[in-house]
């Protein structure tokens, strides 16, 4: 695949002695939405990571658009992280302020218009807000820039159900259709139906990637189903209650 | 009409086969325009190349017909729109005749159930 987003060759990372990818291969193409999936401690954040250009890797190749992560992939990649880094005094227009300042691509109408859709009031004080409205904010302000890959690391974690659909059509509304999503998660079910392919991966392999129909067409079963038999926790020797 | 989707098939296959009842129910009238795939897919909370698959597969199947520049549309072809109501029709048949007689019934007493519940249901 020459026209891939995201290419990983041999890509490993260790962390001191302990392994947390060891020789991922893996290709993404443009205007997809991948689904990156993993019991804890598999390597989903790492690898996110090293494709915003937080990480290096310790060995193999990675590149985005065809280049190594720098300064011309951060301009394409719109990242969310696992947890929030602004300052709480501020406001989200403050933080609108800021995006528009770094990021080129960022649509400070669109984020105003999502707020408002998510019932989100951009002149209260981060500090003020609950959890799951501070992950909508973040959200919004990820979602505003015209990516090409949009780096969502566990982006509907905090928020109730029905907020859940609601910020999964939010992805699946304002996503550009040339960019892809790469989101990470556990909470499979909920996510399933908005997904092209999934990439299970495991002790920091990937174990699995296909496409979800692919999966539902083969096993029978959804993806959710198929990651509870595949990780499925062997209770204790003599765990008997 | 809501969407329904099921855990252990295809979520295109579902897709498709909702859109062919709008379609043979007459929600979607023969040489109407069909909503726009991300607006479908929306609607749905599906992937959009989701939808996009299972409005091919309606193409397939002559219930659709793309036109590049109107969108697309339903077929203006309704012989083949009445095709696909009678095999519908004729599989749901089909299924009920088969759960019935599960449960131990006779041609002649599905008869007269169907007439009990249309009087009386």
């Amino acid at each position: 695949m020459a026209d891939s987003l995201i290419c990983c060759r041999g890509l490993s990372k260790a962390y001191g002695q302990r392994p947390a990818l060891q020789g991922v291969d893996l290709e993404l193409g443009r205007g997809r939405i991948v689904g990156l999936l993993g019991p804890n401690g598999s390597g989903k954040t790492t690898l996110i990571k090293i494709l915003c250009g937080l990480l290096r890797p310790t060995q193999g190749t990675v590149t985005v658009d065809g280049q190594a992560p720098g300064v011309y992939t951060k301009s394409i990649v719109s990242y969310l992280p696992d947890r929030m880094y602004f300052a709480d005094w501020m406001k989200a227009t403050d933080l609108f302020d800021l995006f528009a300042d770094f990021y080129a691509d960022f649509d400070r109408q669109k984020a105003m218009d999502m707020c408002r859709s998510l019932g989100v009031n951009p002149a209260d004080r981060i500090k003020t807000m609950s959890k799951g409205t501070k992950e909508k904010v973040q959200l919004v302000l990820v979602m505003a820039r015209k990516a090409q890959l949009y780096l969502l690391d566990e982006p509907i974690a905090g928020v109730d159900p029905a907020a859940r659909d609601f910020i999964m059509n939010t992805i699946l509304t304002n996503y550009n259709e040339t960019g892809t999503v790469l989101l990470s998660t556990h909470l499979i079910s909920d996510i399933e139906r908005v997904l092209d392919e999934v990439v299970f991966l495991q002790y920091g392999r990937v174990i699995l990637h296909n496409s979800v129909d692919n999966i539902r067409e083969q096993e029978g079963k959804s993806v959710d189903a198929l990651f509870r038999e595949m990780f499925r926790a062997v209770p204790m020797e003599g765990g008997r209650f | 009409m809501e969407w329904k989707l099921t855990d252990n098939r295809p979520i295109w296959m579902q897709l498709s086969e909702q859109l062919t009842r709008r379609i043979v129910a007459g929600q979607y009238p023969p040489g109407a325009k069909l909503p726009a795939v991300r607006e479908l897919a929306a609607d749905a909370g599906v992937n959009p190349n989701t939808m996009q698959r299972a409005l091919a597969q309606l193409e397939n199947d002559g219930l659709a017909v793309s036109n590049r520049t109107a969108g697309r549309m339903v077929t203006e072809d309704a012989a083949v729109i009445e095709a696909v109501r009678r095999e519908l029709a004729r599989k749901i048949t089909k299924e009920f005749l088969s759960a019935i007689a599960d449960l131990g019934y006779t041609r002649e007493d599905v008869l007269a159930l169907l007439k009990e519940e249309e009087e009386h249901g």
